[in-house]
């Protein structure tokens, strides 16, 4: 039973993730490899506050999402002036300096070693222990990121998203913002990604830099693909898939060696497979194919 | 400040192809101004410069006295520049009545405070546009198509919704880079009565068009461009019975 509550909860982490990241990637059309980064932020943060000042569980994860959405501000004003492609890169060197931060500040970070003993989070006083007791509060936060993000791309905010994401210059045309768009998704992405780490930190109680690689922001941008870009539920459907999938090989009997390498060759293999038969995922509108019309 | 449109002497160069050489004119409110001359005379650059989308290298373009050279192409746009592309530029995978929603200038829902604390203002003008949308495209006869992906639309039917979101922009100053070129002719005759309404509306208008017909029919003025600088100008006949015109028509 733990077990299967511990799979929930993980599978609502990476709804948070993945939902945050479709708004930047789905919605705006912007590929950014740096989910992982403000993902391992906001796990950062939460974790030094509760270890080092004591704060309380609500306090750390305001200041979490506020840091990694400031966070955001610096790095997508500049990679957002420049073209897609290097966007790109741009997120990505901005991941792999995150991880090199986490991964060397040791004195901070505690480099390597992580940073264990993360105390258990108390809302108003009520601790949070239970596996079902972190699983009511990830289910609250995935709803929230799901409304949030509903409301959003269902808005006017959301229409000049997917124009950006379509035609940039149509947009512009039609007076609008698109650097300043860029940049306030980007953020909310961000600030987003935050929360997941925050949980994800209080809830194993022991964080170090290898959760938080480019391999990581690969396997987020994996489910919005998989799941449907674009598409309002399709992060959540992908999450759930492929939180779940790796689980399924150990009941097949794998030694857990095998099955962890065999996780990555599946993840590759359907990530090629859904490019080449299904571009728009389970349930997305989005292909990240430019019109075929242009250019 | 009779002038709406002032442009003086703008030069633009591509890697050593002269696109706009010393090109200026004017444009009075209320105008219809054609803008006609071989291809590669340099038209739709000057609408790329007017809109913000490339900046010359030399001149100045004020619109309603604001230097246009200094701003970015969105807040051209919302300072009352409309335009059409030439390459036909829509959200082609959206409504055509979202593309026209897209038009609307200083839409309270696309602030995202108002999205999140607000949300009674901003879905009361989403209302009101999309009143206005569905009347615009009543009138431009794309009414049964309101909800089908714009790329659904025939080519000149495409035309014509471009044409409806520069409306609903509500611009003072629409540019239409060849708005009845390669389309059925009963389309053009649709789109050219739209066009010819528009100084009505207390709109001004410059016409890019190699359909010279089209131009007679609907322009008040027409200027003749050719390597970038202004040939020729006045009215239709004037312009069509210039020498220089004729000259270069027949190289």
């Amino acid at each position: 039973m733990e077990y299967l509550l511990h799979i929930l909860i993980l599978i609502g982490i990476y709804i948070i993730l993945s939902v945050s990241l479709n708004l930047i990637a789905g919605y705006a059309g912007l590929l950014s490899i740096a989910h992982a980064a403000f993902y391992g932020v906001g796990a950062y943060v939460a974790a030094l506050m509760a270890l080092k000042v004591q704060s309380p569980f609500l306090v750390n994860m305001v200041f979490a999402v506020i840091l990694s959405g400031l966070l955001g501000v610096l790095v997508g004003i500049p990679s957002l002036r420049i073209r897609d492609d290097y966007f790109v890169i741009a997120t990505f060197a901005f991941q792999v300096i995150t991880f090199s931060v986490l991964n060397n500040w040791v004195s901070f970070t505690g480099g390597p070693m992580g940073l264990p003993g993360i105390p258990r989070p108390a809302i108003f006083g009520l601790e949070i222990s239970s596996h079902t007791g972190f699983l009511i509060l990830v289910g609250c936060l995935c709803a929230f990121t799901v409304w949030l993000s509903h409301r959003i791309v269902r808005s006017p905010f959301g229409r000049v998203l997917k124009s950006i994401r379509e035609d940039e210059v149509f947009a512009q045309a039609a007076g609008k913002n698109v650097a300043a768009y860029k940049v306030t998704v980007f953020v909310i992405g961000a600030g987003l990604a935050a929360i997941a780490g925050v949980m994800y930190a209080y809830y194993i109680s022991f964080i170090d830099p290898t959760s938080f690689t480019v391999m990581e922001s690969i396997f987020i941008i994996s489910i919005v693909i998989i799941g449907g870009a674009g598409s309002l539920w399709g992060p959540v459907v992908g999450a759930v898939l492929l939180v779940t999938l790796p689980e399924a090989l150990r009941f097949i009997g794998l030694p857990t060696s095998v099955a962890a390498n065999i996780r990555q060759i599946l993840y590759g293999g359907l990530l090629v497979a859904f490019m080449m038969w299904r571009p728009q995922g389970f349930m997305g509108e989005y292909t990240f194919q430019k019109d075929s019309s242009r250019e | 400040m009779s002038r709406l449109l002032e442009i003086d002497s703008l030069d633009k160069n591509f890697d050593g192809v002269t696109a706009l050489a010393g090109f200026s004119c004017s444009v009075q409110p209320g105008e219809l101004l054609g803008l006609i001359g071989p291809n590669g005379a340099g038209k739709t650059t000057l609408f790329n410069a007017i809109t913000g989308f490339i900046s010359p290298d030399r001149g100045k373009a004020t619109f309603k006295g604001t230097d246009l050279l200094r701003l970015p192409s969105h807040r051209i746009a919302n300072a009352g520049i409309a335009r059409t592309f030439q390459d036909l530029r829509l959200i082609r995978r959206i409504s055509v009545l979202d593309n026209v929603l897209l038009s609307f200038k200083d839409q309270p829902g696309e602030r995202l405070g108002n999205v999140f604390f607000r949300w009674g203002v901003s879905a009361k003008r989403e209302a009101a546009n999309r009143k206005k949308a569905a009347s615009l495209l009543e009138e431009a006869g794309l009414a049964e198509k309101l909800h089908d992906p714009a790329e659904d639309l025939s080519y000149g039917q495409q035309k014509l919704l471009s044409l409806v979101c520069c409306l609903a922009a509500e611009a003072d100053l629409l540019l239409l880079d060849e708005p009845v070129a390669g389309i059925a002719p009963e389309m053009i005759e649709k789109t050219l009565s739209v066009i010819r309404g528009l100084p009505r509306q207390g709109k001004t208008v410059i016409l890019i068009e190699h359909n010279l017909d089209a131009v007679m029919q609907v322009c008040d003025r027409v200027v003749f461009m050719d390597a970038g600088a202004k040939v020729s100008e006045g009215t239709p006949s004037e312009v069509r019975n210039d020498p220089k015109v004729i000259e270069a028509y027949l190289d």
